[in-house]
């Protein structure tokens, strides 16, 4: 296959920033869309030209460091991640447009790396169980219906890349709190601190200037794990909630 | 900054006062469409003279129309404040965008079609309430009463081609806004559950089509008579 | 140079419960005293961080990733085994213990292992507490599955993502410790060398990935969590980012390297496709509790096949070799995976390989549909059959899947003693960076427990007992060593980015991982090792005089990070032929030609190899010194390991 490739090209995060094209030849449809720029990077290595940055680690679709925003839909064409897409998906002779996330929450750092610590942020204000190493009850003194589990699990699987603020026309990060709190609150460990886990989580996710759901339902059509919007709706219960009867003032 | 206030300004306390003006917005309409259906009954316009005095007079109806202008008005204050903040949590735009692929259009443009609506709530308010409420309005007798002819008016409006057509587009804006918002205010509440989803996306894809339909159907069936 | 293992004295079973009451202990008022370095954040590192800070010190956690929740830890996918016996089915911890060693070949330290199977049983407690969704029966209770050479069902899951999940719970455990202010994160940051200061390690040098700052960072201990070294191999199962750097710079330091030749060839993965390939995936090791492995019964058959002729459900069932249930019939499919990788290059070089490349295996869920319904199987599979289906085009459901071996873990690793300090005072090494508990094989759901194990259950008391020994109070970093070690990755980052060779960085990287995957992999011979020995020597010379690394220093550059890593995974690779060549055995997945029974099977000497290799780093240019850890069985009785 030969493909054209329009890739955003920024040095830093201060610099403006802009697109490039690129030609590519002898891509194979086995390949994986990484492996791709892998070797457009070592074509540009090869002449002297600064290689594209991208962020991947894993590329088996579950560490959630690739992102990529692929010819105007994150992780390209297929619901999954961009790791898992192959060229298969696409046709010869074809103009790739790559872009970064875009979200004023996730600045780009360089070409299509972005910073995504305002998840890490989100987590951190609330997205666990306050229960330290040791002194915890055998596991199966907590029993839970598997019918709970396995919806705690269905929203425990987000991987935290980001495609569904990418895809969000307001880049909204409402389905990825929503999974970390529904995981919980669905859950009897999660219990105790309900409340205050969803006043401080989307307190905090507003803070980090993610806007707001419109419930379009993109970035469930988009999320690469499949996560559904009844975490959001489930986030939103849990909040409204939390405001009226927690003890916060 | 009080809980109340620290809750208001969140975008969840945002999005849920969306949601309940949305649904309260969606109640008037009901009972709007149902008022005004009487305009079609064959009597000359009397059933609804006297349904629109008795509206008048009805203090409770009167409260509550004064939240409906609160709620419309919260409804658009609110709207324009989270277009904004949306607006600019993303600074920069795609080049490329496929949002058609993950989305319908009408979820991604309540904004326009919002805004459509609310010209054609002022038109509308202007040509109807406001004459009724401070024009100079023709009068009718029933059975020795004197009534505001209120039929008279809205027959009138309703003999201009332009007028109706107006209504009828404005109608089909409303209908669109109607279909992501009727579910979406459930959703925005949280009422998103296994066995009654499904219900209520349905009757909010019936209620966008048969309510605006039939306001529509009113100018256009005066319109017909009037000629 | 002897090694002191500080194994604790008394019965196998009394060893830990008596090593905790004697370790010296820190008062919680002087903890926070004292600093700690936890470099990594996978399962060991996010655990070990999260538990320390729990306990009042005061961490700070690296990783080169963007967020610690993308550690390789998350990729694992089967499960985690612990000793529960919540199935009734015979399970215990001696059980769990003595599996371990024996898959092992051996060559664990029945102390540590033990140490292993005894806390397992908490990890499931600790990690259900912190609301890891773990697999459940209708009942609301745990389930099981059964993996690998073990014959009882032990094996906690959450569906295939058992990995992810895991670590998101130590993560979440992390991220506390970080809003509680006792945990300071350093994401997108590189360890690049250990700072010992007479003696003890006191703090490392970092570089920040996005401007390039070389930092230094005092404390008082230092945590090497950081992982196993595959990717020395190029293709292997690990993320493109693991690496071996902070290992092998501690190395350099004086920490020695334990087994480096112990490396994990895992029978599961998808075949490779084409020179394009940049590293391999892994299908879970569970998938063979219900997929039944199998080749062409002649080689006639499996040229067709290959030649596109046929197609694999044509072959009847009477033309098929189940060669694991053959060979192996009470283990099966399930064997080792040491076991299964190398039937599977067997039946391969015997011709009856089954994809285009002749490399290829089936693993068929036929059978398995057949009897519990595709619904059955897709409940507990289907993430992992998407998986195949994304990357191969091809539907599991219809048509076998197509696996061979592929490298996927380190058994070897920083030699440490019962403490999991290494031979450097204060430098410690967790979970796959160290090498002390998998022996020369590692059983399937086996690393997430001994990551964890070592995080929440070992480090938070074995560190107490160094830190009591030495004073607390602040260690600047403006001692003389932080600038020499500094001045000395800055002088190797300049170094590298003038060379300005002709070749990249990928070329030379791509290059060492065929001669370790051919010499070094799943089958080795004197022969072939004395080849790559020189091959990477020269190697190396024409690296540091031909690469071609890009760009600045004081920018995010990736070819600077990958230039560093690819440097280091040479001089490792010449360590693991040396030690390979040492070994004159065949033990677990390292399996020495020269030393087979007549079956085929490992020829372990318990007589001249019954001990860990470590070796000590002795300066650039000069062979390494082997020293011997020797391992001492008590407890179980060392027999040629069989799966029939």
């Amino acid at each position: 296959m030969n493909l054209t490739l329009k890739i955003w090209r920024q040095k830093n995060n201060s610099d403006k920033g802009g697109f490039k094209d690129y030609k590519l030849g002898g891509v194979s449809k086995d390949m994986s869309f990484l492996e791709m720029l892998d070797v457009l990077n070592e074509e540009l290595s090869a002449k002297g030209e600064d290689p594209v940055h991208f962020d991947h680690d894993c590329r088996e679709g579950i560490c959630g460091m690739c992102s990529l925003y692929i010819n105007g839909k994150p992780h390209g064409p297929q619901q999954t991640t961009t790791c898992q897409l192959h060229m298969r998906s696409f046709n010869d002779g074809e103009t790739i447009t790559i872009e970064p996330w875009r979200a004023k929450a996730f600045p780009v750092l360089k070409d299509l790396v972005t910073d995504r610590s305002a998840f890490d942020r989100i987590i951190q204000a609330g997205g666990y169980v306050s229960v330290n190493t040791g002194g915890v009850p055998d596991a199966n003194e907590i029993p839970i219906p598997k019918t709970i589990a396995e919806m705690a699990m269905d929203a425990a699987q987000c991987i935290g890349c980001g495609a569904c603020v990418a895809a969000c026309k307001n880049a909204s990060a409402m389905l990825f709190t929503s999974a970390k709190v529904s995981q919980l609150a669905l859950l009897p460990q999660g219990q105790v601190e309900r409340k205050t886990r969803a006043e401080k989580m989307v307190a905090q996710m507003d803070a980090e200037g993610f806007g707001a759901c419109t419930n379009t339902g993109a970035c469930e059509a988009e999320c690469p794990k499949g996560i559904s919007i009844t975490n959001i709706a489930r986030m939103n219960r849990e909040y409204f909630s939390a405001v009226v009867s927690s003890q916060n003032v | 900054m009080s809980w109340v206030s620290k809750t208001l300004k969140s975008t969840l306390g945002q999005k849920l006062l969306m949601a309940l003006t949305g649904l309260f917005l969606i109640l008037f309409l009901v009972v709007h469409l149902i008022g005004n259906l009487q305009l079609l009954l064959p009597d000359n316009g009397e059933s609804f003279n006297l349904y629109a005095e008795s509206m008048a007079q009805n203090p409770l109806i009167r409260v509550v129309s004064i939240g409906n202008f609160a709620f419309i008005l919260l409804h658009v204050v609110y709207s324009i404040m989270l277009s904004r903040y949306n607006k600019s949590s993303r600074p920069i735009d795609y080049a490329m965008s496929k949002a058609s692929t993950n989305s319908s259009w009408s979820s991604r443009n309540m904004g326009i079609l919002g805004t459509i609506i609310l010209i054609f709530l002022l038109v509308h308010l202007k040509g109807f309430y406001y004459e009724i409420k401070f024009g100079e309005m023709p009068m009718v007798d029933y059975e020795g009463v004197t009534y505001k002819n209120v039929f008279a008016i809205v027959a009138a409006a309703y003999s201009n081609v332009l007028y109706v057509a107006f209504y009828v587009v404005a109608m089909g804006f409303l209908g669109f806004h109607l279909s992501h918002g009727f579910a979406s205010a459930f959703q925005t509440l949280g009422l998103n559950h296994v066995k009654y989803s499904p219900l209520i996306q349905k009757v909010g894809f019936g209620f966008a089509i048969v309510v605006p339909a039939l306001f529509a159907l009113i100018p256009i069936v005066m319109y017909i008579q009037s000629l | 140079m002897i090694l002191d293992s500080k194994i604790p004295e008394g019965p196998l079973a009394e060893k830990w419960t008596k090593h905790k009451f004697n370790v010296k202990l820190v008062n919680p008022a002087n903890k926070r005293k004292y600093d700690v370095i936890v470099v990594g954040t996978g399962l060991a590192g996010a655990s070990a961080a999260a538990s320390l800070a729990e306990l009042g010190y005061n961490v700070k956690a690296f990783c080169f990733q963007d967020s610690p929740r993308r550690a390789h830890s998350i990729a694992a996918q089967g499960g985690i085994n612990a000793a529960k016996n919540y199935q009734n089915d015979g399970d215990s911890v001696y059980r769990l213990f003595y599996d371990t060693i024996k898959g092992g070949d051996y060559r664990a330290r029945e102390s540590n292992v033990y140490r292993l199977a005894e806390v397992s049983v908490k990890i499931i407690d600790q990690c259900v507490a912190q609301g890891v969704p773990f697999a459940r029966e209708y009942g609301g209770l745990l389930a099981n599955r059964s993996f690998g050479g073990a014959q009882v069902s032990r094996t906690f899951y959450a569906r295939g993502q058992t990995g992810q999940q895991l670590l998101l719970g130590a993560y979440s455990a992390l991220s506390r410790q970080v809003a509680n202010g006792k945990v300071k994160l350093y994401p997108r940051t590189e360890m690049m060398d250990v700072v010992t200061i007479d003696g003890k390690a006191r703090g490392i040098i970092t570089r920040n990935l996005i401007t390039g700052a070389i930092e230094s960072h005092s404390a008082h201990a230092v945590l090497l969590c950081t992982g196993g070294y595959g990717n020395v191999f190029f293709l292997s199962t690990n993320a493109m980012g693991s690496n071996v750097t902070a290992a092998w710079r501690a190395h350099k330091k004086g920490a020695l390297m334990a087994n480096p030749c112990f490396t994990q060839i895992h029978p599961t993965c998808i075949p490779v496709s084409g020179d394009h390939q940049s590293k391999l995936t892994l299908m879970s090791e569970s998938l063979r509790n219900d997929g039944r492995v199998w080749v062409p019964a002649t080689v006639a058959t499996a040229e067709k096949l290959r030649k596109g002729q046929i197609k694999a459900n044509d072959i009847k069932e009477e033309d098929r070799d189940y060669f694991l249930e053959r060979k192996y019939p009470s283990f099966g499919n399930l064997v080792p995976r040491d076991v299964a990788s190398r039937n599977a290059k067997y039946v391969c070089d015997e011709g009856r390989g089954v994809n285009e490349t002749g490399e290829a295996v089936f693993l068929d869920f036929r059978d398995a549909i057949k009897r519990d319904g595709k619904d059955t199987i897709s409940a507990k599979y289907g993430n992992l059959f998407d998986m195949y289906q994304q990357i191969t085009g091809e539907n599991p459901y219809e048509m076998p899947m197509m696996i061979y071996p592929a490298v996927h873990y380190t058994m070897g690793g920083l030699w440490v003693d019962y403490n999991l300090m290494t031979n450097v005072p204060g430098l410690y090494a967790l979970g796959e960076a160290n090498f002390s508990d998998h022996g020369a094989n590692r059983l399937g759901a086996s690393a997430l427990m001994q990551g964890l194990a070592d995080g929440y259950f070992v480090i938070p008391y074995t560190i107490g007992d160094y830190l009591a020994q030495n004073p607390a109070g602040k260690i600047g970093t403006d001692h003389q060593e932080f600038q020499k070690a500094e001045k000395e990755v800055k002088e190797r980052i300049q170094k590298l980015l003038g060379i300005k060779g002709e070749k990249t960085i990928d070329h030379f990287h791509k290059r060492l991982g065929k001669i370790m995957w051919d010499y070094c992999g799943m089958a080795r011979s004197e022969e072939g090792l004395k080849k790559a020995k020189a091959m990477i020597k020269e190697l190396k010379a024409e690296f540091w005089s031909n690469v071609k690394v890009l760009g600045d220093n004081e920018e995010l550059n990736q070819s600077l990070e990958k230039a560093h890593r690819v440097a280091d995974f040479i001089e490792l690779g010449e360590l693991m032929v040396d030690d390979a060549l040492n070994r004159n055995e065949s033990c677990g997945g390292h399996f020495r030609e020269e030393y087979q029974t007549p079956e085929g099977e490992a020829l372990r000497d318990d007589v001249n190899f019954a001990y860990v290799a470590a070796w000590k780093y002795l300066g650039e240019g000069q062979e390494e010194e082997l020293v011997k850890d020797p391992l001492v069985f008590e407890n179980v009785k060392l027999t040629q390991r069989s799966y029939k």
